[in-house]
């Protein structure tokens, strides 16, 4: 069971004066999906940036199964707000380019990345072009790449931020089945509430620059509808919308704070 | 040679693409008699007219100005018994066999060198300066200097041509490489790829089509000094076929000469627009 924990972690970029991230402490274990919800340019993308090794932290400590986290690796994989695809690979080249990387045979790493396609809903889609996929389709293919490398943890920037919200819904929905069916720590960062509430099964709210963790939240709707209950019937449950009520009055009074 | 024609094409497309769709509905709404094809036939079309009708008329003397005709009928003899020493296609492969040379010389020079140069500030640092320092001298601005160095042989020529085509390609690849997304990377690295496998896997491709350009700009401007070195020091070449044809003063091979030049330049953008369409056809659309 893996578990990526983060211990008072700040970073404070040399020319700022305010530091970005403000000791932050989370931990992501197998099986969890944590959501770290945040006002727009608080330092989230910041925190995840740290998380997958892309920037070092200033200060504290970032621990994978108690190893220190130095650099990018395979074992934390990253979902990007803009799918960050490689066009001159189709559907199935992006999807197995984590296993062509660590020179898994070609059959080999190919059925892989069909099996994945179908678990993102994209199975038929393997020839496909990547400019000749709709957004939503594209983060599809994002996370089946991401998920082919078997990462220990999976990190996940914003990910629905340039969907519609029909579409965004289908993808939250398919993140939940396919987080139950693969079992791995998640971690996803959003400024959208609802979403947050939905899918968290541990929310993260933070305030803004410098980024300080000011509420955690247990939570299970993302669970519920793992479990078989309809979104429609989840979001309109009179407890999801009294916490989603709770959080934005916490946002809004961390950036009233703020100001 | 290129250079202005690949700006306005860049210009245009650009103006295009910023275009709402209305404009680009009142724009397509003002060439509804011909496409864009139809017009540029009837253009030229319409200079060929002009040409025939002012020789034919005897408006310029035949020496200025020759008719088609004239130089129809050169381009047979010049093909089939030559001028000065060799057919039209003895000057063409002259022509073609140094600039050949040269543009190989330079691609698998210049894109290790932009690589290098865009991916490392040491690189950067120790190599910029010198490319920038000859690149905006004109070619034939050091031909003298190369011809005192190393003579008037095949040589000499090559090096001019390589040195022409090099800049454009290594500057555009070096500013390609630095400008690949950096998600792009970061996602290589998430799914584990070494530095070598990042270079060639992600950067190099994503740099592809930028250096593909730089390839095309290298070779009108490389097409257009090899002509000029040709005027210069050669016993074969089109530049050398043109030049001495007007030293005796026969305009009708000057004029052929100048067709064939202007033909393989056309052939050549074609050639290279065609690469690009074939292998980068994400360009644009990534």
């Amino acid at each position: 069971m893996s578990s990526l924990r983060l211990q008072q972690v700040s970073l404070r970029y040399e020319s700022a004066s305010v530091p970005v991230l403000d000791a932050i402490s989370l931990e992501v274990n197998a099986g969890e999906l944590v959501v770290a919800l945040g006002p727009s340019g608080c330092g989230k993308t910041s925190l995840l940036k740290l998380m997958a090794g892309f920037v070092a932290p200033s200060g504290g400590e970032i621990l994978l199964d108690g190893t220190p986290v130095r650099a990018p690796g395979a074992e934390r994989g990253v979902v990007f707000q803009d799918d960050a695809l490689l066009p001159w690979l189709d559907v199935l080249g992006n999807v197995a380019f984590g296993l062509k990387l660590r020179g898994v045979a070609r059959a080999e790493r190919e059925a892989r990345a069909r099996e994945l396609l179908q678990l993102v809903d994209l199975g038929g889609y393997e020839t496909q072009r990547i400019w000749a996929l709709s957004g939503g389709q594209r983060q599809r293919v994002g996370l089946a790449r991401a998920l082919t490398a078997d990462p220990r943890v999976l990190l996940l920037d914003e990910p629905f931020g340039a969907l519609d919200a029909l579409n965004r819904e289908q993808m939250q929905a398919l993140l939940l089945r396919v987080w139950q069916a693969s079992r791995k720590g998640v971690f996803l960062i959003t400024h959208d509430i609802e979403e947050a509430v939905f899918l968290a099964s541990e929310l993260v709210l933070l305030s803004s620059r410098p980024a300080r963790v000011v509420e955690r939240l247990k939570l299970d709707f993302g669970r519920r509808y793992a479990a078989g209950e309809a979104v429609r019937s989840i979001k309109s449950d009179p407890e999801f919308i009294r916490i989603r009520e709770q959080v934005l009055s916490r946002v809004l009074g961390a950036l009233a704070v703020a100001a | 040679m290129f250079e202005p024609i690949l700006i306005a094409q860049l210009q245009e497309a650009e103006q295009v693409r910023s275009m709402r769709p209305a404009q680009v509905a009142a724009a397509s709404k003002s060439a509804v008699l011909l496409s864009p094809v139809q017009w540029s036939v009837l253009s030229l079309t319409s200079l060929l007219t002009l040409w025939w009708l002012v020789s034919w008329q005897g408006w310029v003397a035949p020496l200025f100005l020759p008719s088609p005709q004239a130089v129809l009928a050169k381009l047979w003899l010049v093909s089939n018994q030559g001028f000065m020493d060799a057919t039209l296609g003895q000057h063409l492969a002259a022509s073609l066999s140094r600039i050949g040379l040269a543009l190989l010389a330079a691609v698998l020079l210049a894109i290790p060198v932009g690589l290098a140069i865009g991916l490392s500030p040491i690189a950067r640092g120790l190599l910029d300066p010198l490319i920038e320092l000859y690149r905006p001298i004109p070619p034939l601005a050091y031909l003298p200097l190369i011809v005192i160095w190393f003579g008037i042989g095949e040589f000499s020529k090559v090096l001019l041509i390589y040195l022409a085509i090099f800049a454009p390609i290594a500057i555009a690849t070096a500013t390609a490489v630095r400008a690949v997304e950096p998600s792009r990377i970061q996602a290589a690295q998430s799914l584990g790829a070494t530095r070598v496998q990042l270079i060639s896997q992600v950067i190099f491709p994503s740099a592809l089509p930028d250096i593909l350009t730089g390839i095309r700009i290298g070779l009108g401007a490389g097409w257009s000094t090899l002509v000029a070195a040709e005027l210069v020091a050669a016993t074969r070449g089109l530049g050398f076929m043109v030049q001495s044809a007007a030293q005796f003063l026969v305009s009708d091979v000057v004029v052929l000469g100048i067709a064939v030049i202007a033909l393989v330049a056309f052939a050549l953008e074609l050639g290279l627009r065609y690469l690009q369409a074939r292998y980068v056809p994400w360009h644009g659309r990534g």
